[in-house]
């Protein structure tokens, strides 16, 4: 029986191979062990030998060509059998580059067997390195800042501390560049305390932070509680505390009046490790969108009373939006929060940056207090704004500070959109047009007043549940406006 | 069967005149001389003929399918490498059958048997499953060293095949050491070594053979003389290229064999086993034998002429051996294709069993470090 | 319990183990007639006879390979190293046979053998008679390296060692042999190898030492409790398997750790236990792991200069002090 001779593997690296020169031609005998031809391997040139024997039928590569490993190169058969299917078997693409295939396969099995057996070995490496790693980060928490809640809890006593434990050489020796030098075990205690690294002089060479010093430390304070207690009674002080411990928050009295009033809170690390981890894979600001869809023909049935009631003063839907908008903003004050890299900033008013496209571009004046608002004064002031912004009248304080801001395309016929956050607020939301459109209510095909609206939010602060919360009290106050009331 | 139906052509060691103080030979450096060789060839061809007739059929025959076995299998072998079947290194014994067919047919099989990295003939030779040793070079569990070993570290403690060692010369020691157990322990076992010319240039060579002498251990130390350490011709390598002659400086007995002829082969080890069984002597024998094929798999062996290679497969161990029982009416050609058919239905069943053998298990690559683990 | 040398400790362990297992031979230069180069092996000879105790010719890596044949089939060697200087001839048959014969036979073949001798710093015999080289064996898996430090030490682990069915890299210490110390008289006392011991309790720092610098290790000890300073000195014996629990739940009470060895640093067994210790135990550091290792340099001759290329009491006790932040 006729059988295809393969270009061979020759080498253990060898991928192709050039044939140098045939040693036998066509038609002559062939027996087994035989070289049938010189091959040039990446290694040197070697002899394929024939590894059955019969008559060579046929050369199919020519002296001089390259072929891929597994190549069919030549026939040897008897001398009078049909080798005409083998023939247009080797000329056809198939073949040749199923056996490479093959080869490969196999060479490729041998190193894949021996990584997975490699990769199935290491989950107990893996393990050990997740462990080595998980304790530096340990470290990392007492060295470097501190972080979260040692640092808020000890922000109070910072001052008194620092003054109290200032080494003598003029500054806080154990900081190199910033970094806290502090040892692995100090680290640890002092996370375990709640001591704030950055308040301690250490005590080892370069001002290393030792065991002793934490040791010290937790004795100090342990002998003053009063003054921590005096500390701690400061209004601005209790402003860093947890709202667990402060059930009814008190916000601070920003400098510009024109600003909304804020809490700051310390970033937590798990914060953190969102904001950082979010912002790299996306940009600066890790956006994620929300889309719902809302029936609005109250607001439409609203929108026409009011306008009836004040043909002069006319309101439009986006101005019923903008109310709505901040009143559940203020029920979900995670959404009216900003990212502030330390701290995440909560917002007590909604003040809300309405989008306004101007000649060459596009403007947010700011809705202060939004909340606190009618439709109709929100109604008159973007109005104004809006004109003003137009007329590029607007004063710096009139389109900074937004807390949240809404754009709305529906005039534009556009049914849905995603919009940019205007850094820093925490979301914007993009308002698409209302279109009659059929609906299944109580198991009937009805039309309603449809709108879609979509919600870009900041992952660092707003995360996918908070934020679908805020959209369903958004629709449900837009479904029905009386639960504004 | 009777002794010594032929001298040995060298005979050297300490029956043989001494070597002189300068150990000048006749020619200078030795040369591997054709035309000698030649008269050689036909001179073993009348000592072939000779033997087998004090051998039984049997055991002529088996040594024949051994050797066909061997061939066939490297042949397979060979082929499988260049279809990515077997990785990393791989040397192949074709043409050198003779050696462990003819030396092991004479041991006993509570000897103890030992070679370098060249292993595949020994085991199959020494009786190690086909099936277990292509199972090996295809790095599969059912290997004879349970896929750990591979191609130069065949191991089969059932058949006292004491491995495949892949350090020039790292065997020869070891070996000495099992002949100094059997000694110890007052077996009669032998132990007999294998190794290539190049490793006489290792000095562990030298230590092995003046402490095995010293101590009068049972070794038979088989030096495979193909002629080259991978690509360098021994005259390139060696000041004094008569190997057996090595023996002299530790007093030890030599002889130089055809390496091409299993029975010259077979009855030199003979000998020398008797000397271990009866005296506890050790004993050299160089035999002069062939690779057909490069140093290994990815080895072109350019520097051998074609001519060279094509005079000693004239003298191909298993064509010559073939030839002179055909001679004497031993086999007919019915025969042989019985034992070819048996050989390839053998080697194929070695690819099928290699091929459906699992991998290693992943837990495999840390046992079998410590015989007593502790944790 | 006997007060005797560990010398004497050796020489009891290899005649009782002589005598328990036909098995066991004794192989090395000057072994026998000579009763040892250090005479580890006197009175053997006589004894157990030269088919048991064989003085062997100058050849470490021809002898070395030979006990590994042995072994392989069913032997219990011990091939002594008239000084581990010279086991560097015979690391092939050491780490490429010994060590590597199992696993590559598929667990067919065992290597019950013990290569022993005296390693490290002797007394002015400059740089090729003077080095440490437990760190070259413990870096091959598939070899044990046991050193012992005290007369006790050395007799139950040689014993173990040579009923262990691995090789065993047993590595004493010249300048040790004639160190003195109770022994259990128990005939069948053995101590199992991978096990550390804590030679010295404390609290404030941890000592990890080794073979001639435990000795040095607990002086340094005692003269520290003196200035207040709590040291706990602990002594692997077993550097392969390493019991490295041990030492982690010494450093996780004392945080701070000096290692003491007499080798060189680079690459050495102090650089690996430092590595565990701060992989294993890195929050319970309070400073970073302190080597006291002999001198980057090979051994010179002249004896100001041996004192110092090695480890001495003062340079520990300084150690301690400084992780301590004293």
């Amino acid at each position: 029986m006729a059988t295809q001779v393969v270009m061979p593997k020759l080498s253990p690296t060898m991928e192709e191979g050039q044939l140098a020169r045939w040693l036998k031609n066509e038609g002559d005998k062939v027996s087994v062990g035989e070289p049938l031809a010189e091959i040039d391997t990446d290694k040197a040139t070697m002899e394929a030998q024939a590894l059955t024997s019969g008559v060579l039928r046929k050369i199919l590569v020519p002296a001089g060509e390259t072929v891929p490993l597994g190549q069919i190169i030549a026939i040897i058969g008897e001398p009078d059998e049909d080798i005409s299917g083998l023939v247009a078997q080797a000329e056809s693409d198939a073949a040749p580059a199923a056996n490479k295939q093959q080869i490969e396969e196999r060479v490729e099995a041998g190193q894949d067997g021996a990584q997975k057996e490699l990769a199935q070995v290491v989950p107990g490496g893996a393990r050990t390195q997740e462990t080595i790693e998980g304790q530096p980060l340990k470290g990392d928490v007492g060295g470097q800042a501190t972080t979260g809640a040692a640092q808020a809890q000890t922000t109070a006593s910072d001052k008194a501390q620092a003054t109290a434990t200032q080494p003598t050489d003029g500054g806080n020796g154990q900081r190199t560049g910033g970094r806290v030098v502090v040892s692995p075990l100090a680290a640890r205690m002092a996370a375990d305390a709640g001591i704030n690294l950055q308040t301690l002089a250490g005590s080892g060479p370069g001002g290393r932070i030792v065991k002793r010093d934490i040791e010290a430390a937790i004795k100090e304070g342990q002998q003053r509680p009063q003054a921590q207690a005096q500390a701690q009674a400061q209004p601005e002080q209790r402003a860093v505390e947890t709202r667990a411990q402060q059930p009814a928050p008190q916000f601070q009295q920003p400098a510009a009046a024109s600003a909304s009033p804020y809490r700051d809170e310390p970033v937590s690390t798990m914060r953190a490790t969102i904001a950082r981890r979010l912002a790299t894979s996306i940009g600066p600001v890790p956006h994620f969108f929300l889309t719902t869809e809302i029936e609005m023909d109250k607001v439409a049935d609203l929108r026409q009373q009011i306008n009836e009631s004040d043909k002069e003063n006319k309101v439009s839907v986006n101005d019923i939006i903008i109310k709505v908008a901040a009143v559940a903003l203020v029920r979900h004050s995670q959404v009216n929060a900003s990212f502030q890299d330390k701290v995440v900033r909560y917002y007590e008013r909604a003040d809300i940056g309405v989008a306004v496209a101007i000649e060459d571009g596009l403007i947010t004046p700011v809705v202060r207090a939004a909340e606190t608002k009618t439709i109709g004064q929100i109604s008159r002031e973007v109005r104004a704004l809006a004109e003003r912004a137009r007329a590029r009248k607007l004063q710096p304080e009139e389109y900074t500070g937004a807390t949240f801001s809404i754009s709305n395309l529906g005039m534009f016929g556009i049914d849905e959109f995603t919009a940019v956050i205007n850094p820093p607020e925490g979301a914007i939301l993009a308002v698409g047009a209302m279109q009659p459109k059929p609906v299944v209510r109580d198991g009937q095909i009805v039309v309603r007043q449809m709108m879609r609206v979509t919600m870009s939010c900041d992952h660092r602060v707003i995360d996918g549940a908070t934020g679908a919360k805020f959209l369903q009290t958004f629709k449900q106050l837009l479904e029905n406006p009386l639960l504004m009331l | 069967m009777s002794e010594l139906k032929v001298k040995p052509l060298k005979p050297r060691g300490p029956s043989a005149a001494p070597a002189s103080a300068g150990v000048v030979t006749e020619r200078g450096p030795d040369e591997i001389d054709q035309a000698e060789l030649r008269a050689e060839h036909q001179e073993r061809q009348q000592h072939l003929h000779a033997s087998i007739e004090g051998l039984e059929r049997e055991t002529l025959l088996n040594m024949l399918s051994q050797m066909v076995l061997i061939r066939r299998f490297e042949e397979k072998a060979a082929e499988a490498y260049t279809l990515g079947k077997i990785g990393g290194f791989c040397h192949l014994y074709i043409g050198q059958e003779a050696v462990a067919v003819g030396s092991i047919a004479a041991l006993r099989p509570d000897d103890y048997v030992m070679t370098s990295y060249r292993d595949h003939g020994h085991a199959l030779a020494r009786g190690t499953s086909p099936d277990e040793v292509m199972a090996e070079l295809f790095g599969k569990a059912g290997g004879c060293s349970a896929g750990k070993g591979g191609s130069m570290h065949l191991f089969d403690r059932d058949n006292h095949f004491l491995g495949g060692h892949a350090i020039v010369g790292g065997q020869i020691p070891l070996a000495t050491g099992v002949a100094f157990a059997a000694k110890y322990k007052g077996t009669d076992q032998v132990s007999c070594v294998y190794f290539g010319e190049a490793a006489v240039n290792q000095g562990v060579f030298h230590e092995s053979l003046n402490m095995a002498q010293l101590w009068k251990l049972p070794c038979i130390y088989i030096c495979e003389n193909n002629q080259y350490g991978m690509g360098t011709a021994l005259k390139r390598a060696m000041s004094l290229s008569d190997v057996s002659q090595k023996a002299c400086a530790y007093g030890m007995a030599s002889e130089f064999v055809d390496g091409m002829d299993v029975l010259a082969v077979y009855e030199a080890t003979r000998r020398a086993a008797a000397r271990a069984r009866k005296e506890s002597q050790p004993s050299l024998i160089e035999v002069r034998t062939y690779r057909f094929m490069g140093h290994s798999m990815s080895d072109p062996g350019n520097y051998r002429t074609r001519a060279e290679i094509e005079k000693y497969q004239e003298r191909d161990p298993v064509k010559v051996f073939i030839e002179s029982l055909k001679q004497k009416q031993i086999v007919d050609d019915a025969t042989i294709k019985e034992i070819e058919d048996r050989v390839r239905a053998q080697v194929e069943h070695a690819i099928k069993f290699a091929d459906s053998s699992p991998e290693p298990a992943p837990e495999e690559l840390h046992t079998h470090i410590y015989a007593n683990p502790i944790k | 319990m006997a007060v005797i040398t560990i010398r004497e400790a050796l020489n009891q362990a290899l005649r009782e183990e002589l005598e328990r297992d036909e098995n066991v031979f004794l192989m090395g230069e000057e072994v026998g007639a000579y009763q040892g180069a250090y005479k580890v092996s006197k009175g053997l000879l006589e004894e157990f006879g030269e088919k048991r105790v064989i003085d062997s010719p100058i050849t470490e890596l021809g002898f070395a390979g030979l006990g590994v044949g042995a072994a392989m089939v069913g032997l219990r060697p011990v091939i002594e190293f008239m000084t581990f200087n010279f086991s560097i001839l015979a690391t092939d048959q050491i780490i490429n046979s010994a060590a590597k014969m199992l696993y590559m036979s598929g667990g067919q073949f065992k290597i019950p053998i013990v290569f022993r001798g005296p390693n490290g710093s002797a007394y002015q015999v400059s740089s090729q008679h003077s080095q440490a080289l437990e760190s070259w064996y413990a870096h091959f898996p598939g070899i044990k390296v046991v050193m012992p430090s005290t007369p006790a030490d050395a007799k139950g682990l040689l014993k173990s060692a040579i009923r262990d069915d691995d090789p065993v890299i047993f590595l004493e210490q010249e300048r040790m042999y004639g160190l003195k110390g109770e022994v259990p008289d128990d005939g069948d006392f053995t101590i199992p190898l991978g096990v550390a011991e804590v030679k010295r309790e404390g609290t404030d720092a941890t000592i990890v030492a080794r073979s001639l610098t435990v000795p040095l290790a607990l002086k340094a000890a005692e003269e520290l409790e003196k200035q207040g300073v709590s040291v706990e000195v602990i002594d692997p014996r077993t550097i392969r398997p390493l019991d490295i629990e041990t030492i982690i739940k010494s450093v996780q009470k004392t945080n701070r750790v000096v290692i003491a060895e007499e080798s060189h640093p680079f690459c050495g067994v102090g650089a690996e236990l430092s590595a565990q210790i701060m992989e294993r135990a890195f929050d319970y550091l309070d400073a970073p792991v302190k080597r006291i290792s002999g001198a980057d340099a090979p051994m010179p001759y002249a004896k100001n200069l041996e004192k110092l290329a090695l480890p001495d009491i003062e340079r520990i006790i300084a150690a301690v002090r400084e992780v301590a932040y004293l």
